[in-house]
């Protein structure tokens, strides 16, 4: 029976494999909350942020993980530490700063304190007021500030990127990434200290897996994103890879433009428009790194929180931040390297005006993000089709293939029991 | 604050020229946006979190007037997006030092408006430009202007000027 004649609709993939996507998947709520459960708070590891914006012991930055709150934290002894924002008296989520530097966590509405590691340390009133030489009030004599800490994350660090997990039983960092998409981590975080040189927020209206899709396919940056292919940044003719990991959640898509160095393919002005030329070349001055190892650009997808993106000399971390099944928030971390060079930053800076929500190439990602999720929500009961490449799912050393995707929703099925 | 001693005259051709900025984005006329930059010029679209720490990160970073004309080329040519109108609303401004050789820094809020095709105003993106201008015999140019928005998130995407 299809979609269309269950009501009141019920998520059942009734498609045998993953070229098509039902609609539910993307619209409805109950979903979406046990995708918080399943893939943010179980199981996973998610990204909170880069070492490079904590430097100095006390440091703190306030970021999410699915749709809770937390604290990212460098301790007096250097460790990093992750703790959920929310005080264990009342509940409040107390920390209001984005950033800042801290000895220790103090909730306002009744000054309950905690040290940098989530330890309670101390509550007001603990042991009443005495009045006419009787003690009055205060907590029960068998409270124990021990059992009141707030919510302690595993942190698992690796070369100055920060990720944390609710699920103290979640497999090792390294373990979840697998080989293969571990070598790409640390071809990018290869041990430089890192340096952070800012943020792009944007709020999208669509389902954040659409974002994790839209990095998994390189169809349509080709045919979508005309500024890549006016200015020659996108070649039929680039050697190109698709990879995953095992269970198909992580992938790599790799690309290597022309034959690398300062020539007319890998640089700028030369296009299948020949005409067309930039007034300002510099948008495209791109210099090769030696830690690039070839590919002139790598698009990681690590499932479900992060996109890590070399694109030539632009590096950055994309957090995906849901706030229910229709719209996420997509913060943007551009950084660099301890050891560039201040024209280095300055071409990091330049090309950064590719992305983010007001890039030459990235702003129509988040635009078809937002109508996909209308066509979605119109039409329910329908499925959209990932076929390009077939049904399988397969690495490939070509770009036109939705292997990717079918792999994800591969994983997704099996994690989520549909 | 330390007063300015800016001309009369002055003040009224500084106002014009930010009423007309105003005009002139909200019309999308971008060849007249262009023309009130100066050859040698610089504009950003920053938010206030990068700008107060320091950061040099900002949602358009523009540094020569080739790359403002290369940014018309992209949005009236090759991005993808939803068609929309801006209205702004910009304040008086306010002098912030005055050269004797003609260069004026200055600042003036702003609110701005997006309205698409089947929809009602929402604010868009609300912060302060901040400028180094030039009064020439030709009228005003633009040296410098940072658009520095407090909107924690831009609204999906950020296409033309503001």
């Amino acid at each position: 029976m299809s979609q269309e004649n269950r009501i009141p609709m019920t998520p059942i993939w009734d498609h045998e494999d993953t070229s098509r996507i039902p609609f539910w998947a993307y619209t409805n709520e109950d979903i979406h909350k046990q995708e918080l459960e399943k893939l943010f708070y179980k199981n996973h590891w998610c990204y909170v942020g880069l070492e490079a914006e904590i430097p100095q012991p006390g440091d703190f930055k306030r970021t999410v993980i699915g749709e809770r709150s937390v604290i990212m934290v460098r301790h007096e002894d250097n460790s990093i530490y992750v703790v959920e924002n929310v005080c264990a008296h009342r509940g409040m989520r107390f920390c209001r700063e984005k950033h800042g530097n801290t000895k220790s966590f103090t909730c306002p509405y009744h000054q309950w304190n905690y040290d940098l590691e989530g330890n309670l340390q101390g509550v007001p009133f603990r042991r009443g007021v005495k009045q006419d030489g009787k003690v009055k009030g205060g907590m029960s004599k068998d409270f124990k500030t021990s059992d009141h800490g707030l919510t302690k994350l595993l942190v698992a660090e690796r070369g100055g990127v920060v990720f944390a997990s609710f699920d103290h039983d979640v497999e090792s960092f390294e373990a979840f990434l697998g080989p293969t998409m571990l070598s790409y981590f640390d071809r990018m975080f290869n041990g430089r200290k890192l340096t952070l040189l800012g943020y792009n927020k944007q709020r999208i209206p669509g389902n954040w897996k659409l974002m994790q899709e839209n990095i998994k396919d390189p169809y349509h940056p080709g045919l979508l994103h005309t500024w890549f292919v006016t200015f020659g940044l996108w070649r039929a003719d680039n050697r190109s890879e698709l990879k995953m990991d095992e269970h198909f959640r992580h992938a790599a898509m790799i690309s290597t433009r022309g034959s690398g160095g300062k020539d007319t393919q890998t640089t700028n002005v030369s296009s299948f428009k020949e005409s067309m030329q930039l007034n300002d070349p510099s948008f495209l001055d791109v210099e090769v790194e030696p830690w690039w190892d070839g590919p002139t650009a790598v698009m990681m997808t690590l499932f479900p929180s992060v996109i890590l993106q070399q694109q030539v000399n632009s590096v950055s971390t994309r957090h995906i931040q849901p706030n229910g099944h229709g719209s996420f928030d997509f913060v943007w971390t551009h950084f660099g390297y301890e050891d560039d060079t201040p024209e280095m930053t300055e071409r990091r800076l330049r090309q950064a005006n590719l992305f983010g929500p007001a890039g030459f190439v990235s702003a129509d990602d988040g635009e078809v993000i937002e109508f996909s999720q209308q066509g979605f929500e119109q039409k329910p009961f329908h499925r959209s089709l990932a076929e390009l490449g077939g049904k399988d799912i397969e690495e490939t050393d070509h770009m036109v293939s939705e292997t990717l995707i079918r792999g994800m929703y591969a994983y997704w099925r099996k994690v989520m029991g549909v | 604050m330390k007063t300015t001693l800016i001309t009369t005259e002055n003040y009224l051709k500084l106002t014009q020229f930010y009423q007309t900025y105003a005009a002139v984005v909200d019309q999308a006329n971008w060849t007249a946006w262009l023309d009130m930059f100066a050859e040698d010029c610089v504009y950003k679209v920053q938010a206030r979190e990068n700008y107060d720490r320091n950061l040099p990160m900002a949602a358009l970073s523009l540094t020569s007037k080739g790359m403002l004309k290369d940014r018309i080329y992209g949005i009236t040519e090759t991005i993808f997006h939803d068609p929309y109108h801006q209205l702004h609303m910009v304040s008086s401004p306010l002098i912030l030092s005055e050269s004797d050789k003609g260069v004026i820094e200055s600042q003036a809020n702003y609110t701005v408006f997006r309205t698409k095709n089947d929809g009602i105003a929402e604010v868009y993106n609300v912060g302060r430009y901040l400028d180094r201008l030039r009064i020439t015999d030709d009228g005003i140019q633009i040296e410098s202007r940072l658009c520095i928005f407090d909107n924690e998130m831009i609204l999906n995407s950020l296409i033309y000027p503001i």
